[in-house]
């Protein structure tokens, strides 16, 4: 392949073009059509991907596939476009993650059929623009209208409480982004006009400055992630979303907030990071002991799951702080790990309750009787969600426990309580649902699983295993990048 | 003594715009019982007039006539240009709508007429007299055109009060403007800088007269503490009128601060700098937390207005051309998602039926999904989501902000835009998520569906690609400073 063809371009622009022409396929009478030009669209992203990791060199931490051109000149702002071991992985996680929800909302979404497909396709691309721009301009513009689709597929397609959701959602993000955007143009007149995300690198701050910026990202990233105490949107928004919507929630969204940590707080402002560093470090631990302890009460599937979410991102920002190898890529592998399982199991919560339309654990029980295949699934998720061995679950925490141990012990003992409280919440909601006498009539009548949403959690499956027995391809990816984040964080600033 | 005749040619759009009036008057005495839409085309004749012969007298030099009370430069003819277009556009927007309430007559179009050469007037003054004879001929066209409809209580209310606190706030301008004499002894614009520079005037006397100044320009503006008047005129005024005058006298206004403010005492700037701080900032809050508890649309966009203001003063803090054309960038901005929303209020109207409540948006989506598409356009450029455009004027004016210093002033202008997001979602929430009243189809007009979506898809174009209008606001102030 030619080194000059804009490929990340391609990679955010097709899916966005594909949305619109969803988009225009119009209202319901033509929803199959716009189902299938949806699938195509989602499916040809994720094929226009894979040269990416293809072609990737992992021998250097520099941005690869670059696309420079000058977008306004006024303030200097360009469309730059590069990827590197941290984004790289992360856009195949979101192309990967994009057909699985087309083919998730197949049958279940009836209504404005085409304005969900159309939705989910544009935020596709928008979030692979958020991973691939460095300009920190082009950043932001991505990084908010990724709000858009999304406060639009909750607050349309959501259940009963929706627009409290919806409005929860993006009034917090918007709150941390805006002072982001501050940050952002203070550095610009410290670099003396430009918003390069590779200059600002490079920019000596000195350390006030540097702990209010880090302040602002901390508050743009926190709300993403979510970390603990501001993650209180994240329950809302998951309840209320439709799956396809809980899905892209806690695979893909909750991971720009852990990307922006690495693209930006540690490397444009590193002394505040390692002054700071305690302060996340216990943020994140009270994320992983409380908020697990937290999951444990929920009696709504969903706000389980969504409280594991913060819980297992309370394990990514804690990997970050650590400034280790294995911290650090640790994190990434969680991330990605996260990705995959989370969005497994709000699937699972969303087969079932698109048969009885309840996510009360109570109401369930005795699925197993009628249901062997689809819990025979739900088992290895919900094992992978509680971190066991052979699942990608394990992969990310284990790393991230053995980062903590060279720093103190104490540490890594809570962080080691997840996977005591991991198996606790995950596995008891899984016998309340899953085994004992069947419940009701309710189950009593429930069908297995069908062709489709067999090859949805096959697919999942297959990469939550493949991951936890072999994670080198996707760790060997960010070596060099990371060994370099580090070296470069490693040096002060001021 | 010789009379020696003053050069014409650069107030040509001026003079043309004045005999135009009279004959669409004139037209409307004899024809306008047959034929009501007579006045309607002329008018927009005119303006297409106007905006050629400003267009093909494009001057990037200022140049002056009238002995110097007369100034034409770049800024001057791009906010002409501007202000051509925006009338035309409220034109085509409340074409049916006052033809359906009786107002399709030619009051309603000479007043407006009127009303844009006073913008004219205004934005090309180099003299504080020609200023405020401008403003004043705005002004009264605008009180006139609120009270048009004299049957309706509310229309009168606001008509009166908009009278009497614009009759006061003139008053503050005339007396800082007889003070600025007092002090300078010019009321030159060209000249008064190099008065007060070479320190023959009072200081004291300047600084009373710039707070009267400032007053009356923040009354005009609807800048808090003097937005009073706003929001009941906003919900008096026939919509028709509300989107005249949200829209296209913001061009005027902005030329009216850059004459008074940066061109003529533009040697003060340390006095009016903290001036406009508290203004910008106290508009920010009360636009946004009042706009919060409104139920009428109209009247939350007069608050949504007042903290734009907020925000378009921001611009000027930083007292440099870079903060000038920010904020030449946000009032283009601001006129352009202006014309859209009240466009929106107005295809919701129907003969007899006056969309005033916001609950009247509920379930658009339904009714006409392309309607609310274009609406939520406006909606979230307004609360500076990119990539709409309104993202790219907030951005331009903090950037302008944190260069002159002012960090904290840009973190609370943030978390007050962050308030303001609350009602503009509210309204996309009214739109999308909730089930439509009435199920009646929205119907309109061709030329109205068209400008309608032009003006929704240049907000997002413009916001994708805002580079030339940037450099053309950059290009207006530059010329000119």
């Amino acid at each position: 392949m030619l080194s000059d063809f804009p490929l990340l371009t391609l990679i955010i622009w097709l899916p966005i073009i594909f949305g619109i022409a969803v988009l225009a396929t119009g209202d319901d009478r033509n929803a199959s059509f716009a189902r299938w030009i949806s699938l195509t669209g989602a499916i040809l992203g994720f094929l226009v991907a894979i040269p990416l990791y293809t072609n990737f060199d992992i021998a250097t931490g520099a941005m690869q596939f670059v696309e420079h051109r000058t977008w306004f000149e006024r303030f200097n702002v360009n469309y730059h476009l590069g990827v590197d071991g941290i984004s790289m992985p992360l856009i195949l996680l979101n192309c990967f993650i994009t057909p699985l929800i087309v083919v998730a909302g197949w049958e279940v979404i009836k209504v404005r059929v085409s304005q969900y497909l159309g939705a989910f396709l544009i935020m596709s691309g928008i979030v692979n623009g958020v991973f691939s721009s460095l300009d920190a301009i082009l950043f932001y513009v991505y990084w908010e209208a990724s709000l858009i689709p999304m406060f639009l597929i909750i607050g349309i397609w959501g259940g009963a409480n929706r627009v409290y959701a919806a409005i929860k959602f993006f009034l917090y993000t918007l709150l941390g982004s805006l002072l982001m955007l501050v940050a952002f143009i203070y550095l610009y007149q410290a670099s003396e006009g430009s918003f390069s995300i590779e200059a600002y690198h490079k920019l000596p701050i000195s350390m006030t400055p540097q702990i209010l910026i880090f302040i602002a990202f901390l508050l743009a990233f926190a709300v993403k992630v979510p970390m603990w105490p501001v993650h209180t949107w994240l329950p809302d928004a998951h309840v209320e979303a439709p799956t396809g919507g809980s899905v892209v929630l806690a695979a893909i969204l909750l991971k720009l907030g852990g990307y922006g940590f690495l693209r930006f707080s540690l490397p444009i402002v590193p002394d505040a990071s390692h002054y700071l560093a305690s302060m996340m470090i216990v943020l994140s631990l009270i994320a992983v002991v409380y908020i697990g302890l937290i999951a444990l009460m929920q009696a709504d599937m969903k706000k389980l799951i969504a409280y594991s979410s913060v819980a297992h991102m309370g394990f990514v920002t804690l990997g970050f702080f650590f400034f280790n190898a294995y911290g650090i890529e640790g994190a990434m592998v969680q991330m990605i790990s996260h990705g995959f399982i989370s969005g497994a199991m709000f699937l699972c919560v969303g087969v079932l309750y698109d048969r009885l339309h309840s996510r009360q654990i109570a109401d369930y029980g005795g699925v197993v009787n009628k249901m062997p295949i689809f819990a025979a699934f739900f088992m290895l998720f919900a094992m992978a969600n509680a971190g066991l061995p052979g699942t990608s679950g394990f992969v990310g925490e284990f790393m991230v426990i053995m980062s903590a141990v060279q720093i103190s012990f104490w540490y890594a003992f809570l962080a080691a309580t997840t996977l005591i409280f991991g198996a606790a919440y995950t596995l008891w909601m899984y016998k309340r649902v899953i085994f004992g006498a069947v419940a009701s009539p309710a189950v009593e009548s429930l069908q297995d699983i069908s062709k489709r949403e067999f090859a949805l959690l096959a697919i999942l499956a297959i990469a939550v295993l493949w991951v936890g027995v072999y994670p080198f391809p996707l760790t060997e990816v960010m070596h060099t990048t990371v060994e370099q984040l580090l070296i470069h964080i490693g040096n002060s600033k001021l | 003594m010789n009379f020696i005749p003053p050069d014409f040619a650069p107030a040509s759009s001026e003079i043309f715009m004045l005999i135009m009036v009279c004959v669409v008057m004139l037209a409307d005495l004899t024809a306008g019982e047959k034929k009501p839409y007579l006045a309607y085309l002329l008018t927009q004749i005119t303006l297409l007039g106007c905006t050629i012969l400003t267009y093909t007298s494009f001057s990037i030099e200022s140049v002056q006539t009238f002995h110097g009370m007369f100034v034409d430069d770049s800024m001057a003819d791009t906010l002409k240009l501007m202000i051509y277009g925006t009338v035309s556009a409220v034109l085509v927007y409340s074409y049916s709508y006052i033809a359906d309430r009786g107002m399709l007559r030619g009051e309603f179009f000479s007043l407006i007429l009127f009303a844009t050469l006073g913008m004219m007037v205004m934005i090309s003054a180099s003299h504080f007299l020609t200023l405020y004879i401008g403003l004043e001929l705005l002004s009264l066209a605008l009180y006139a055109l609120v009270a048009l409809r004299r049957d309706s209580v509310v229309a009168t209310e606001a008509a009166m009060k908009f009278f009497v606190l614009g009759a006061l706030a003139s008053g503050f301008l005339l007396y800082g403007m007889s003070l600025v004499y007092g002090a300078t002894g010019t009321l030159h614009v060209s000249q008064l800088t190099q008065v007060i520079q070479s320190g023959a005037s009072s200081k004291e006397v300047l600084v009373v007269g710039l707070v009267f100044i400032v007053a009356g320009i923040s009354f005009k503006l609807s800048a808090a503490p003097f937005h009073m008047w706003a929001p009941d005129v906003y919900q008096g005024a026939p919509t028709a009128v509300t989107l005249f005058i949200g829209s296209a006298p913001k061009f005027a206004a902005f030329g009216f601060v850059m004459r008074l403010l940066i061109e003529g005492l533009g040697e003060m700037v340390s006095d009016w700098q903290g001036m406009l701080v508290i203004l910008a900032v106290l508009s920010m809050a009360v636009g946004n937390i009042a706009a919060i508890a409104q139920s009428n649309i109209k009247r939350m966009l007069a608050y949504s207005t007042i903290s734009h203001m907020g925000f378009l003063l921001l611009g000027f803090i930083s007292a440099d051309s870079n903060g000038y054309s920010s904020a030449l960038f946000y009032v283009i901005a601001y006129v352009l998602m202006t014309l859209g929303t009240f466009a929106a209020i107005m295809l919701l109207c129907r003969y007899g039926f006056e969309a005033e409540d916001i609950n009247d948006f509920k379930g658009l989506s339904k009714r006409n999904s392309w309607y609310a598409f274009i609406t939520m356009l406006f909606m979230l450029s307004l609360a500076g989501i990119p990539p709409m455009m309104g993202f790219y004027a907030k951005f331009a004016v903090l950037q302008a902000v944190v260069n002159a210093g002012f960090v904290w002033l840009a973190v609370v202008a943030v978390l007050f835009s962050l308030i303001g997001a609350f009602y503009y979602l509210r309204i996309i929430k009214l739109m999308y998520f909730d089930e439509p009243e009435v199920t009646e189809s929205i119907e309109s007009n061709n030329d109205v569906k068209i400008l309608f979506s032009a003006n929704g898809l240049a907000i997002l174009v413009l916001g994708i690609f805002p580079q030339a209008l940037m450099s053309l606001s950059l290009f207006a102030i530059q010329n000119t400073l």
